[in-house]
């Protein structure tokens, strides 16, 4: 039973740093319609950042906030330059332009710092806490952890809900066309959109890197992971997202904690086959009429 | 009714024996193919045993490619898996060739079948999906996939996998280079896949396949089964996979999940893309340019002191990333679809 509580408590630690790559998938794909796969490199990127500002400045918050930052300025940058003049292309195409920009900015971090693994700190203790002589199996950090991520996206859904911009942005996703007629810089929304979710990433890139060790294929894994959760949610829904995620960090960490780490992605290709086989488009999707 | 037609019309002999290649595909790419192996043959000849093994490592990637084109560019389907289906293909290959010693080209074929067996199944679970969802199941079940060789490392060998040994042929002498003969054997291999898939392509199914990716409800009202022809383009796709992995494999000598990665099957689908997607020439664009530009980068860079040995290994992968996108960029279509553009613009001039 103990363990059992361990178990879950740890599966929706790790949960969350996958429901935050997949919030950040979920923001791209509603406004451009497209899947970033580079979007764990960003967050390796940005992680670096972070942790030369920290070893410069010996504050972990100082790189915490620069590595945010740096996070948006990417995001912003990377549509500008290299996703806009895809837009309106066979839409493959965007997917390998990502892919090409993971494979480059892969490629930079490797050049600048090796491939060996560098140490991370992490925001908070990583001792173990228990109540009384119970062992929880968590961490101040994974509390940290979950509470961030759940910040930045209750964040997130109160700007979109309530905030000018956060129309705008939704107009922007619902249909682009409407939105321009309307007086809608789409162009900046857009943009806007990659920075938000280039955040999110850095997030995730920040909260992570103290478990996984930072290295330039560090956050392979953690992508996967985190796009599995959107499937799994369905691309379309933020809370969906948050619950793939979820959903996903405690199914692998049973059947990591049960039956050894050898099996959990065969479990996690399980878990997403299971859900695809009787929603096609998520567990979140709602029912749509396809263009015919 | 087009055959009718020209049957009515008088031409001359010489003239009609040519009309009959144009009119027979078959032929017409069986003709192509033995011209390639003629050029292949006196290309592997010329080359020194390194080149012929790059050239064995070009012919095993351009198999695997170019089934991954006919998969997405004709039947609109998306895989970032398929280096799961090489490596069930190398695999099964493996293992056949370390406990049965069956002759080569048997080898071949039920690697081939084997991994047409994975990719029907994993066709039927995921001939509903589309688009990103697609996307995503195959690249799961590109990550899990390898993980079996350590969860049955007693037969598969776990991470460190399975080493064997193939010599070429006693008929072709005890000093013939081992790299030509694999050179030889991957080649020769990719021209029968050329010339069944260019049939394939040019074939009702091809036809079927393109009406699927183009309308796939237009499809469905004009009778065709999208499900089925969805799943075939799977298996289709899976097998070339196979055949690829088992070759690679041959040429490597060795099979583990570190030659399998999901890194691979990114890189199967940027070559297809690249080269250009739905075209058997763009694949051998896409697979000499993934294999070749990482070597001769990387040579590059450290004769000219850019990079230690310990960096240099980034450099191509770099360099990769910023062709991706220039490539992309500057030629939307890939490759092909850009020399083919080329090619029109001087033919109007």
């Amino acid at each position: 039973m103990v363990e059992f509580l361990e178990f879950t408590l740890e599966g929706l630690s790790a949960g969350m740093i996958y429901a935050a790559i997949a919030l950040s998938l979920v923001l791209i794909w509603r406004g451009t319609g497209v899947l970033n796969y580079a979007q764990g490199a960003m967050a390796m990127l940005t992680s670096f950042i972070a942790l030369e500002v920290i070893y410069v400045s010996h504050s972990y918050w100082l790189g915490f906030v620069v590595a945010l930052a740096a996070g948006l300025v990417i995001g912003g940058i990377v549509e500008r330059v290299v996703i806009r003049p895809v837009t309106g292309k066979p839409p493959l195409n965007a997917v390998i332009v990502t892919i090409g920009l993971l494979i480059l900015i892969e490629g930079l971090a490797g050049l600048l710092y090796g491939s060996n693994d560098r140490s991370f700190p992490p925001a908070f203790s990583i001792n173990g806490l228990s109540i009384g002589s119970v062992a929880l199996g968590i961490t101040r950090n994974d509390i940290f952890t979950g509470v961030a991520v759940l910040l930045a996206a209750a964040a997130l859904a109160v700007t979109f809900r309530y905030t000018s911009i956060g129309l705008r942005l939704r107009a922007t996703a619902f249909n682009a066309r409407v939105a321009r007629l309307l007086g809608v810089r789409v162009g900046r929304m857009l943009t806007l959109g990659w920075a938000l979710a280039g955040l999110l990433g850095a997030l995730a890139g920040l909260l992570v890197s103290p478990a996984t060790f930072l290295n330039p294929n560090s956050m392979d894994t953690i992508f996967v992971l985190g796009f599995t959760a959107a499937v799994i949610g369905g691309l379309e829904s933020p809370a969906g997202a948050v619950v793939g995620g979820l959903v996903l960090g405690v199914v692998l960490s049973y059947a990591g904690g049960y039956l050894g780490s050898e099996v959990v992605n065969l479990f996690g290709l399980a878990a997403l086959l299971l859900v695809l086989m009787f929603r096609p488009s998520g567990l979140f999707s709602s029912a749509q009429a396809r263009r015919v | 009714m087009a055959s009718d037609v020209s049957e009515q019309i008088e031409v001359p002999a010489a003239q009609r024996r040519l009309a009959w290649l144009s009119r027979s595909t078959l032929a017409r790419h069986v003709l192509l193919a033995a011209g390639g192996a003629v050029v292949l043959y006196l290309i592997s000849v010329g080359l020194d045993p390194y080149r012929d093994y790059l050239m064995a490592q070009v012919a095993a990637m351009v198999v695997a490619v170019a089934g991954l084109t006919v998969l997405i560019g004709l039947s609109g389907q998306i895989s970032i898996g398929n280096g799961a289906f090489m490596a069930v293909g190398g695999y099964t290959g493996a293992l056949i060739f370390m406990h049965l010693h069956w002759p080569l080209g048997l080898i071949l074929v039920v690697a081939a079948v084997v991994a047409a067996a994975v990719g029907a199944v994993f066709g039927l679970a995921a001939a509903r999906l589309r688009g990103p969802y697609l996307a995503g199941a195959t690249l799961m079940f590109a990550v899990a996939l390898p993980f079996l060789a350590n969860q049955f490392s007693g037969v598969l060998g776990g991470d460190q996998g399975l080493g064997f040994f193939i010599t070429s042929p006693a008929f072709l002498g005890v000093n013939f280079s081992l790299q030509r003969w694999q050179a030889w054997v991957n080649c020769g291999v990719g021209l029968v896949v050329f010339v069944l898939l260019a049939n394939l392509t040019a074939s009702k199914v091809g036809r079927s396949w393109r009406a699927i990716r183009d309308d796939e409800i237009a499809a469905a009202l004009a009778g065709l089964n999208v499900a089925g022809y969805k799943i075939l383009a799977f298996i289709v796709s899976a097998a070339c996979a196979g055949l690829g992995g088992v070759l690679l494999a041959i040429y490597d000598g060795t099979v583990s999940p570190s030659l399998f990665t999901f890194g691979l099957s990114i890189q199967l689908l940027t070559a297809a893309v690249l080269g250009g997607l739905g075209s058997l020439a763009g694949a051998i664009w896409g697979a000499a340019l993934l294999v070749i530009v990482p070597i001769y980068l990387q040579d590059v860079a450290v004769s000219h002191g850019f990079a230690s040995q310990a960096t240099s290994a980034a450099i191509p992968t770099l360099a990769y990333g910023v062709v991706l996108i220039v490539v992309m960029l500057a030629f939307p279509r890939g490759i092909q679809g850009g020399l083919s553009r080329l090619v029109k613009k001087k033919g109007s001039l």
